[in-house]
């Protein structure tokens, strides 16, 4: 197991260099830095502009293998660069990573759970009320764009607070500013700010996972080794969740690998639209300023991210099945 | 009843009749495509989706025809308009027809999902029978082509890149979502070529000397179509679900034109107190998606012969990978 | 009949079993009635789609959601059906147990042998894990797993294929059930290892006191094995008897059809007789008999009402002719229409024939693999490792072995008309090593292969004309020469030529299977390499094949390459045998010879494991009883392969001629005919051959 470990580690680590190589590429090609200071106003020197973009590694007039040589150097020094307005890039990173991870994770998690509780129980009860409930619902899910469940969520939150008079349920930022008062408070304070932007995010995965996990809860359902528990004497329910469930679980860790990048897309909308100062919201605002350093940095956290579940995922399924261990 | 005095053995070539053509006399020749349509009709919910989509592609392209208003013309007598006589989905800030604009940006949404769907299907399929069928060093480069695309999310991709591409329009959109919305099915049908190619019909026809590229389009590729085409079924949905979000943040389709996206940006901020700005366009894309779903998924049950309906507890085959999307 | 007031242990009354499909019930079942006695063993013969299977889960109530179930199953007086489902479960594995027919998807893949085991204990004994997992190293033992405590830590697909049954009819018998239902135990495996379960099913029996309720469609093992048989036909029990006098005196034009059809591994029983027609699907049973429209005997009363069973003497029949076929005790050619087939090749001079394919000294490795994802290299398998083939003109060379004994890979190596890795191949005078595309291009015309599943060598997307062509357009034929070799084709299989626009899941097994024969004909070759061609096929289905076989060869002086692991079908149809034991060559020569003396210890044991339809030559056969499984073919042992398992290895007390076998790797020696003062073909590769 820990030979296949390593091996996929190998892999995956090929698969980020590569990565991170097309991600600074694609950045540094398609953005123009040139533009925003071109745009500025009062308009600034030529020779100052030329010397802010090369002060930056930013000059598109250096070829891009050796702005990303720079690149590359400083970061192996844990340097992520300068942003287009000479700040460090780290520090912007360093403020915006755990908002959005928190997001992520919870919604990543949430909607995973809910989600194979929902299929495994859906196969079971096929075609039976809660099943088409259930099914219905995962399709109207399905259908609706994440960005679209935010607003819908934000506009519910809106028209509540509307009709209450004040505030029921928080729909911008992660946190009540100033707030004062105990860790208590303040841990309350965020549970609430996250509870729209987690659910938002959630209810995709729920829908996903919940239709895939009832597909292969189904076949397990008619599967041969079912049927021997039930010979041995094992009541139906015993069986269904000892050996059945067990089994139709393997294939969700592989759906894990994948589903991060459905939530890192949707934790770019809800941060934007629930106002949250995440890694989703820098992203849209620093495409717009042309700043290509910060969009590498944010690349580089998705690919990292985005290995790391895959990596996770291989664990588990290795964990979850000896066939694969040996 | 033909059946009982159906061929009694004929002493002149008892082997040609050791068992005859047909043993009930019952005309089975009833086609695949007649018994997938028979199914698909059995399933109600592929039914309302297929209905659904017909009626969505008549109102998007017949729609223009119906009312006076142009989508981009704004009447400024009527600012802010809540649905009307006049102007059936009221009207916007600058006094623009609501459902003038909302009947366009769907058609540029369905024209869009159909394309972005076509392309990536047609790729995927090539890329991905391919990979499967030669193997070795061909397929180690694809499949790491693959896994790196699949490190980023398209929208992270589309959205840097589409910035550079303000004058190509549309038309350069649809082929970048095309082109980041192909590898998870080009690894289903990797995967499923790599089964078929060891299928004793694909070995045949290899051990009588049919061409690798003739097999691939006469055995793989037929053999992979059902999948294909419940899978590009979704995708459409899930372009155009791709579509509205980034349109809806401003890289996709921009001014002039307009799409679901761009009529949702632009109603968002205004949706609690001017409703009509938002909601139909958000219900016509939730409808339009829903009914795509609904449709692959009936296809999936009528063309997969393993899924349901098949009373008998059969041979465990290898099942059709069920496929899934990633969520947008 | 006894008239004494004995309450059988299990009584299955008038049981019916539909399954609810998209267009209302579909019967399985249609009334079956059955007793079974403390300590007997039922055998139940049927074919696929018989309702064999369906009886027996139904007894426990295993069947899926979508079957109804009526009538009535009693164990010991108590109603099963209808029994609330926890209620059920108490017997279930524990007054009666149940093996199922394919070991590997039977264990649930994640859990370890020994934990599902000791489960099947814990479920209906109060003890605690320690004493359960004692329980259960004790039951892997008394099936004859080796080193049973290691194996409790196995997982299922850790276990070869025998092994794996073995440790489910150790579960089955963790309670000491009052019946064993097996359904189809040995089907999925090599006749060595079916002969190990078969024993081991045996001694379970011996040790528990069980009855036994076997479901085969293998007549040879219910022969050996049952003392009463019941016969199924499109869900009913259409004859029932005890062994002896079923085998010797069959009252149902079905069972005798179903005996004449069957080949047999000591030649006797005379030409195949196929049974017409191909089982009405049983959702459009037609009134009357259902086996009326196949049935030779056919009356115009059979078509009015279906025959109910009837007889004395506990022997029934449900045929309006029983009586008389009770009577006259026909053979089954003199009831069904005997195909004249030509006479073989003449016999004599086989030197002065030409040869069509000679292999001599094939090896083939593969690079063996680990990890599932990721694959690396860890060492070689020795798939084929030494191979001797001998084909002449108009012959047909049968060539026999178990799993894994390297037939298939032998195959793809001729097939592949390059240069194999090690040896040489000859095919009609060609090296196959010194090809060049073009000449290659041209032989592939002259090699032709039939494989084994007929569903999965046609693509289902394809109309059969298209078929049929396919190697006629690979080699370029004209358009107007592939239009009329189509139809040609197909009357020359015995199919109609109308139905060339049809696919291939319109027709029956046979029926495809034919296809497949049209396709590999349409180029005219010389070798047809027919792979298992028969053995996905049921009985009274591949009669019929084998006959068109012989048929087609005499008349288009074709030579086949025959690949089966069948012995008894090897024996009916070929002319010379070449037997493979882990990559390897150990016995070839004429069938006769082979099989009425082998030499080596492998065909010896091979031949004694094959089941005979006959119970009284059954019983009354040595068993050589072959230890274990083939060792792996990733270690090239030195000297002879099969020593592992050699009876004769292991029974040598020279230590000079033990360490011949240790030593040195046996070869063909082609002592033609030296034993038996004849002039036969017949060699074996065995230090001390018989």
């Amino acid at each position: 197991m820990l030979r296949y470990l390593t091996k996929r580690l190998g892999y995956y680590a090929a698969l980020l260099i590569a990565a991170v190589f097309l991600a600074y590429a694609i950045s540094a090609s398609a953005l123009q830095p040139r533009t925003y200071f071109d745009a500025k106003v009062p308009r600034p020197s030529a020779e100052s502009v030329e010397h802010q973009l090369t002060s930056l590694n930013l000059n598109d007039r250096t070829p891009v293998l050796v702005r990303f040589g720079h690149w590359t150097g400083g970061l192996l020094h844990g340097d992520l660069g300068r942003t287009i307005h000479d700040t460090p890039v780290s520090d912007d990173f360093g403020r915006r990573v755990w908002v959005s991870l928190r997001l992520m994770l919870l919604g990543s998690l949430l909607g995973m759970l809910l989600g194979v509780a929902a299929g495994a129980w859906s196969a079971v009860r096929q075609y039976r009320i809660s099943d088409r409930l259930l099914t219905v619902l995962s399709f109207v899910l399905l259908s609706t764009p994440v960005f679209l469940v935010a607003l819908f969520l934000k506009n519910g939150a809106i028209a509540a607070k509307d009709a209450a008079g004040h505030e029921v349920v928080p729909f911008t930022g992660y946190e009540t500013p100033g707030l004062t008062g105990g860790l208590g408070a303040h841990l309350a304070d965020w549970a609430l700010h996250l509870l729209l932007p987690t659910v938002s995010l959630a209810l995709g995965g729920l829908a996903t996972y919940s239709r895939y996990q009832r597909g292969t809860m189904l076949d397990v359902l008619g599967s041969d080794y079912l049927r021997t528990a039930e010979a041995k004497g094992l009541t139906r329910r015993r069986a269904l969740l000892k050996h059945g469930l067990r089994t139709a679980v393997i294939p969700m860790s592989t759906m894990f690998a994948y589903s991060f990048l459905g939530i890192f897309t949707g934790a770019i909308f809800t941060e934007t639209i629930f106002g949250w100062h995440g890694m989703g919201e820098w992203l849209i605002q620093s495409i717009n300023e042309q700043d290509v350093n910060s969009v590498v940095a944010i690349n580089l956290f998705t690919a990292v991210v985005v290995l790391a579940s895959g990596f996770l995922a291989d664990t588990l399924h290795a964990a979850l099945d000896p066939r694969v261990r040996s | 009843m033909t059946a009982v005095a159906a061929e009694p053995t004929d002493p002149d070539s008892p082997v040609g009749r050791a068992d005859p053509a047909d043993p009930t006399g019952r005309p089975r020749a009833t086609g695949r495509g007649r018994l997938v349509l028979a199914r698909l009709l059995a399933a109600r919910g592929a039914v309302a989706g297929a209905v659904l989509i017909l009626l969505l592609f008549a109102l998007a392209f017949g729609g223009p025809y119906l009312t006076p208003w142009d989508y981009a013309a704004p009447d400024f007598s009527a600012l802010h308009q809540p649905p009307s006589a006049e102007h059936w989905f009221g009207t916007n800030g600058v006094g623009q027809d609501v459902f003038a604009q909302t009947v366009r940006g769907l058609q540029k949404s369905l024209i869009i999902g159909l394309l972005v769907a076509l392309f990536s299907t047609v790729l995927a399929s090539v890329v991905g029978a391919c990979a499967g069928y030669f193997g070795g060093w061909a397929d180690r480069a694809l499949m790491f082509l693959v896994d790196l695309l699949l490190v980023f999310p398209s929208f992270l991709i589309i959205t840097i890149v589409s910035s550079r591409l303000k004058s190509a329009g549309w038309i350069a959109f649809v082929l970048l979502l095309a082109l980041f919305n192909w590898m998870i099915t080009a690894r289903v049908v990797r995967s499923m070529t790599l089964s078929l190619r060891e299928r004793e019909f694909v070995r045949a026809a290899r051990f009588m000397g049919v061409r690798p590229l003739r097999i691939i389009s006469r055995h793989i590729l037929p053999n992979v179509a059902s999948f294909l085409i419940i899978d590009a079924t979704i995708a459409v949905g899930g372009a155009v679900m791709s579509e509205t979000a980034l349109s809806y943040f401003g890289f996709g389709v921009k001014a002039p034109d307009v799409s679901l996206g761009t009529l949702l940006a632009a109603g968002t901020s205004e949706a609690p107190v001017f409703p009509w700005m938002f909601y139909f366009a958000a219900g016509l894309l939730v409808l339009f998606v829903l009914a795509v779903n609904l449709v692959g998924d009936g296809l999936r049950d009528a063309l997969d012969p393993t899924a349901g309906g098949a009373p008998r507890r059969s041979r465990r085959s290898p099942r059709s990978r069920r496929s899934w999307r990633k969520q947008k | 009949m006894t008239t004494a007031v004995e309450t059988p242990l299990l009584a299955v009354r008038d049981l019916r079993v539909d399954f609810v499909g998209p267009h209302g019930p579909v019967p399985a079942v249609r009334g079956v009635d059955l007793t079974l006695r403390r300590g007997e063993t039922l055998g139940i013969v049927g074919e696929s789609g018989s309702g064999k299977s369906v009886t027996a889960l139904s007894v426990l109530g295993l069947l899926p959601g979508t079957a109804r179930v009526g009538g009535s199953v009693r164990l010991d007086g108590r109603e099963l059906v209808g029994l609330p489902g926890r209620e059920l479960a108490a017997i279930r594995g524990r007054r009666v147990a149940m093996v199922f027919q394919d070991p590997l998807s039977a264990f649930t893949p994640v859990y370890r042998i020994g934990d599902q085991i000791a489960e099947a204990v814990r479920v209906h004994q109060p003890v605690d894990r320690a004493t359960a997992r004692r329980r259960a190293a004790e039951l892997l033992d008394l099936v004859g797993i080796p080193a049973p405590d290691r194996a409790l830590d196995s997982f299922p697909h850790e276990f070869s294929g025998g092994m794996r049954q073995r440790a489910m009819i150790a579960m089955a018998i963790a309670n000491e059930p009052d019946i064993l239902l097996a359904d189809e135990p040995t089907t999925a495996l090599d006749v060595t290892i079916q002969a190990q379960v078969l024993d081991v099913l045996r001694t379970a029996r011996e040790e528990t006191g069980a009855a036994l309720v076997l479901v085969s469609h293998d007549l040879g093992v219910i022969a050996g094995a049952a003392d009463r048989v019941a016969v199924m036909y499109a869900g009913r029990v259409v004859e029932t008897a005890g062994v002896d006098e079923l085998f010797a005196a069959p009252r149902h034009p079905y069972t005798l059809g179903l005996i004449g059809a069957l080949p047999r591994l000591d030649g006797h029983g005379g030409p195949l007789v196929p049974i017409p027609g191909a089982p009405a699907p049983m959702s459009e049973l037609p009134p009357g008999c259902p086996f009326a429209a196949r049935c030779p005997l056919v009356e115009e009363r059979c078509s009015a009402a279906e025959p109910a069973l009837s007889g004395e003497d506990g022997h029934r029949a449900a045929c309006v002719r029983s009586a008389e076929l009770a009577g006259r005790r026909p053979a089954p050619s003199e009831v069904y229409p005997v195909p004249e087939l030509p006479p073989g090749p003449s016999g004599g001079d086989r030197a002065g024939r030409a040869p069509v394919l000679s292999v001599s000294g094939l090896g083939k490795t593969f690079p063996l693999l680990k990890g599932t994802v990721f694959k690396r290299k860890v060492g070689e398998v020795y798939a084929v490792d030494g191979v001797e083939l001998d084909l002449r003109e108009g012959e047909t060379l049968g060539l026999v072995g178990e799993s894994g004994s390297g037939k298939s890979t032998t195959l793809f190596e001729l097939l592949k008309l390059g240069a194999p890795e090690t040896g040489r191949i000859e095919l009609l005078g060609h090296d196959t090593a010194r090809l060049t595309r073009a000449e290659a291009q041209r032989l592939r015309a002259e090699l032709q292969i039939v494989f084994q599943d007929p569903m999965a060598s046609l693509d289902p997307r394809m109309p059969v004309g298209d078929i049929v062509a396919e190697p006629l357009r690979a080699q370029r034929a004209p358009r107007e020469e592939i239009a009329r070799r189509v139809p040609e084709l197909l009357r020359q299989v015995g199919l109609d030529p109308e139905h060339a626009a049809r696919y291939p899941h319109q027709f029956s097994g046979g029926q495809r299977q034919r296809i497949s024969i049209a396709r590999a004909l349409a180029v005219r070759p010389k070798l047809l390499v027919l792979d298992e061609p028969v053995s996905a096929l049921d009985v009274s289905i591949q009669a019929g094949v084998l006959n068109l076989l012989q048929q087609l060869k005499a008349e288009l002086g074709l030579s086949y390459l025959f690949v089966s692991h069948d012995l008894s079908v090897i024996r009916h149809l070929a002319d010379r045998v070449s037997v493979m034991y882990l990559g390897r060559t150990v016995e070839q020569g004429e069938v006769s010879a082979v099989f009425d003396h082998p030499r080596h210890p492998y065909t010896r044991a091979l031949l004694s494991a094959v089941p005979l339809p006959d119970p009284a030559a059954e019983r009354a056969r040595d068993r050589i009883l072959l230890a274990g499984d083939p060792p792996s073919p990733t270690e090239r042992r030195t000297g002879c392969a099969f020593r592992t398992r050699c009876p004769l290895y292991a029974g040598l007390r020279d230590t000079a001629a033990r360490e011949l076998c240790e030593r040195e790797r046996p070869t063909l020696d082609d002592r033609a005919g030296v034993d038996h003062g004849l002039e036969v073909d017949h060699g074996a590769a065995c230090h001390h051959p018989q």
